[in-house]
């Protein structure tokens, strides 16, 4: 019997407590709203991917009746920031202001007008008029890097810049024992470099925010974020007022995948509710959204991996080459997960990463879910693929005889913190085996990969990869939680935690409701307001249920404490002498009194006070979930069209605190994750400009594009975690790529070294092989073997 | 002015010339119908007209006259859910929900023409609403299991 199954609200699939009003489309988004006299804002973006601002001239526009508000960097303060939305201390430079009189990719900010109506915006903005110096761009991360490169950050006043004049945004090295001793002892090393490109968040809600000023003055941002107190506090410094004068607000979220945590917007409609005192909404276009919103870093990864005699892997180290794009948003830090996750994965002896983040006249890379561990997995999960089958392993028993268990140290949580020192760590709850176990049964392993290869057009083969991610950032991250209680025995939840469609109110209810035995429906919550709910680092690295849940827990069993003292008052007998049981106090000759009695007591009848508590939790411990994915792919040899035919999660999130859920995020993350593996990719012309500018384009999977997705829940109980829960959101976006792309090796034997599995490069390469290629001639890869 | 039946009701609208539906419904605070490109790729603003599921975001609201105009806030009602919004609900089918509006009006289209469609006709009628939070496993399901229990009823 599972350890979730003595619970009675967790572990249940209880329906999301905002499902019926999303379901009848009730206005609960952010531009749900209107406001008297509200503006409407646009703005002018760089057509040039590098140019100075020489000249910029609004007179026309300001003319132009309707026109309410003009901001460029000549009438807006100049303040270096990051709009990267992280804590204090923020590890990103501060290489932005909200106005600048350089450009520095296809679709930065020139200047922004705000009208009474869109059509007067969109007319304003084109009767401003700007002369640009165009400077020489540069696309490539290791050309701008070279002596003589343009300079994209030559500004004396951004802060915290590794290296500007050499467009080295950070620089990361980190080891555990002598990589380059183990690998010149190895018997055989294996030298890999993969690529992996420019994707996109394509939240179906674009970013969204209004801002206007309440009867105290202060300025009110109602905005699709996933970091309203990052938010609030980041909006202080860069507009340069007191942080009590703001107020953020976060309603229903329509999806943020990381998107959402960057502070992209939100300045523009407070600067604009500030001067004209008047309510106004700004809303990214498609087209914006799809090069002058954030990305996922795109990287260029070599990895060096050492065998020894019998095959085991004794070094491994990972060079990356990340570009940042025109700005170094969360840069330092996807580098960090990158290498922190997929060097821990496998019992490696010696370890190295060095990573080097690079400026861009490109769009600017960001957090997106996963945060640099499918930048990780792929080319790991690609090699170790390769590695098995180069010495005829099974690769599933090849990375079970290899992989981190229960109880060993995570190798490198130390060296690699969330941009600086980390905490060490090990191993709690881990069903990687169990999930290595229960996916390849599920996918039928055995069998196909023992197929006889096929021969006609289309071949058939299966591939698979693992994958770890963490559970909040251990030491830095902290989520409170306030809990008070009602006459009627019901209790208001309020939380900074953020919603964003990951179902975290009803996470949080469900917990409330399992350490108070009441019912889900009377926990009523309320999330993400800056001046009435409790501090929350907010929606990111996979740390809502971890921290936020631990956080309401621990309000909860603060509550129920007191609860339990007045109970046993009421019945008259010591508080050894009662528990609490389905929103009652019972004492053990059976009296009982209802949590409603309780609370009326408490409020109206003697030495009156009210029931409530807040509680904080941060955690020195970020426990990983584990992953296990399958693919099934059919390539067609003629055209290089892979079509996925199946594909199995096997995933251990501990305690799924809501199964339902906990599946949906698992589904919704696998089809990001083949997205990202066959058919997404941003592309830019020679001079930098964005080529897929709507969603007919940029293809995101839709509903006749998957396959049978069949996801596991292999349950583990994590004794740090809110009744046995991990995080769940990431893990399952870390690993479709490689299983897909070790896949096709399988189908056909070839192996694709970068994203996405394009019919292109699969058609190429078949041709470069030959066609004749049958699996018993698996392609011998260009090991170097050392006697 | 443009007359139309929305949602059953006949409304006497005065609205400029290039104005789409989508932005008509927004701007009377019928804020069911939601938009994530204005071009009609994403199929957020779906809504039926004369009973086919269109992108209201293309659609010209003077095009509109003597037609019957349907949104989501037509199917239910608190505690008094459409059988279509009742399985989404209950299969899971709502993540951030965004979508959900545009879904269901392409669902609504599809149990009208098929009452018993198969997973591929669901499949087909949800092409046109992308969806990234899903991966539509759940609103496949919520579709399927709505059609079932309306087959139900009607038997």
């Amino acid at each position: 019997m599972s350890r979730s199954s003595q619970f009675q609200s967790v572990g249940r699939k209880t329906p999301r407590v905002d499902a019926e009003k999303l379901a009848l489309g009730r206005g609960t988004f952010a531009d749900d709203l209107e406001l008297p006299g509200m503006l409407t804002l646009g703005v002018l973006r760089s057509p040039h991917a590098h140019a100075r601002i020489v000249r910029i001239d609004t007179s026309r526009a300001e003319e132009l009746d309707g026109v309410a508000c003009i901001l460029h960097h000549g009438t807006v303060e100049r303040i270096a920031y990051s709009s990267a939305g992280q804590g204090h201390p923020e590890p990103s430079p501060w290489d932005m202001f909200a106005f600048d009189v350089k450009v520095r990719h296809v679709g930065d900010r020139v200047a922004a007008v705000a009208a009474e109506t869109p059509e007067i915006a969109q007319q304003a903005l084109d009767l401003i008029e700007v002369e640009y110096e165009v400077l020489p761009a540069v696309l490539d991360p290791m050309e701008a890097m070279v002596e003589g490169a343009p300079v994209i950050h030559d500004e004396e006043d951004a802060e915290r810049i590794h290296d500007a004049n050499r467009n080295i945004v950070a620089h990361l090295q980190a080891s555990k024992g002598d990589v380059e001793e183990a690998l010149s002892s190895a018997s055989r090393v294996y030298e890999r470099t993969y690529e992996m490109g420019y994707v996109q968040h394509a939240a179906i809600e674009p970013h969204i925010a209004l801002a206007w000023m309440d009867e105290d003055d202060r300025v009110v941002v109602r905005t699709a974020t996933q970091v309203p107190f990052h938010c609030r506090r980041i909006l202080a410094r860069v507009l340069n007022i007191p942080l009590k004068r703001i107020r953020v607000l976060k309603p229903r979220v329509g999806g943020g995948f990381g998107g959402k945590q960057e502070i992209l917007i939100e300045d523009l409609v407070a600067l604009v509710a500030l001067r004209t005192g008047r309510p106004v909404r700004y809303e990214m276009t498609r087209a914006e959204e799809l090069h002058a919103a954030r990305t996922r870093h795109p990287h260029r990864t070599t990895l060096r991996a050492g065998v020894d005699e019998d095959g085991r892997l004794v070094g491994l180290s990972m060079n990356i080459l990340e570009n940042s794009g025109a700005y170094g948003c969360h840069a330092l830090t996807v580098m960090c997960v990158a290498g922190d996750k997929a060097l821990s994965l496998y019992r490696i002896p010696a370890l190295s990463l060095d990573a080097i983040a690079v400026y861009t006249n490109l769009p600017v890379g960001g957090a997106f879910r996963g945060y640099g561990a499918p930048q990780g997995f792929f080319p790991l999960e690609s090699l170790i693929d390769e590695i098995a089958n180069d010495l005829g392993k099974d690769p599933l028993e090849y990375r079970r005889d290899h992989a981190i268990r229960s109880g060993d140290p995570l190798p490198m949580s130390k060296a690699l913190g969330e941009g600086r020192e980390g905490f060490e760590q090990t191993i709690g709850s881990s069903g990687l085996f169990e999930c290595i176990e229960t996916g390849g049964a599920s996918i039928d392993w055995k069998t196909k990969r023992s197929r006889v290869p096929g021969k006609g057009r289309f071949r058939r083969g299966v591939g698979m990869a693992c994958a770890m991610q963490g559970s909040g950032i251990p030491g830095i991250d902290m989520a409170a939680a306030g809990l008070k209680m009602n006459e009627d025995g019901s209790f208001n939840l309020t939380a900074g935690a953020t919603d964003i469609g990951t179902g975290a109110d009803t996470m949080l209810a469900q917990i409330v409701a399992e350490a108070l035995t009441c019912s889900v429906e009377d926990v009523l919550v309320y999330t993400s307001d800056t001046d009435l709910t409790p501090f929350d680092t907010g929606a990111y690295a996979s740390s809502t249920t971890y921290l936020s849940g631990g956080a309401a827990k621990k309000a909860a069993e603060d509550v129920k404490e007191q609860i339990t003292v007045r109970g046993a008052r009421m019945l008259e007998v010591g508080v050894e002498d009662v528990h609490v049981e389905q929103a009652h106090v019972v004492s053990t000759d059976g009296r009982k009194v209802s949590f409603s009695e309780i609370c009326l007591d408490t409020l109206y009848v003697e030495e009156q006070f009210q029931i409530q508590a807040v509680a904080s939790h941060m955690s020195y411990v970020s426990p990983p979930p584990f992953a296990a994915q399958f693919a099934e792919v059919e390539v067609d040899v003629e055209t290089g069209i892979v079509r996925i035919l199946r594909f199995v999660s096997a995933i251990d999130c501990g305690v799924a605190v809501n199964p339902q859920m906990a599946e949906g995020q698992v589904e919704g993350a696998v089809v990001q994750g083949l997205g990202y593996a066959i058919s997404e990719e941003m592309i830019f012309t020679e001079d930098g400009s964005p080529v897929l500018l709507d969603l007919q384009d940029y293809h995101i999977p839709t509903a006749r594009d998957l396959p049978e997705l069949v996801g596991h829940l292999v349950e583990t109980y994590e004794e740090t975690g809110p009744f046995g829960a991990k995080a769940v959101a990431e893990i399952p976006i870390d690993a479709p790529a490689p299983a897909v792309a070790n896949a096709v090796f399988d189908a056909v034997g070839v192996r694709i070294y970068s994203l996405p599995v394009t019919p292109e490069k699969v058609w190429r390469a078949l041709q470069r092989k030959g066609r004749s290629f049958s699996p018993d001639t698996k392609d011998k890869n260009r090991a170097t073997t050392r006697s | 002015m443009t007359e139309f039946h929305l949602n059953g009701q006949l409304v006497r609208v005065d609205s400029p010339v290039n104005w789409s539906l989508l932005r008509l419904l927004r701007e009377q605070r019928w804020w069911g119908t939601k938009h994530g490109c204005e071009g009609g790729e994403c199929g957020a603003c779906a809504v039926l007209v004369d009973g086919r599921a269109v992108p209201s975001c293309l659609t010209l609201a003077h095009s509109l006259h003597g037609k019957r105009v349907e949104t989501v806030e037509g199917l239910g009602k608190p505690g008094d859910l459409h059988p279509l919004q009742e399985a989404f609900v209950d299969v899971g089918a709502i993540q951030c929900g965004y979508c959900t509006p545009g879904m269901l009006m392409a669902s609504l289209e599809l149990l009208r023409r098929i009452p018993d469609p198969t997973e591929a006709d669901v499949r087909d009628a949800l092409t046109g609403t992308l969806c990234r939070c899903t991966g539509y496993v759940k609103p496949v399901e919520a579709v399927l299991l709505a059609a079932q229990k309306m087959q139900e009823e009607l038997s």
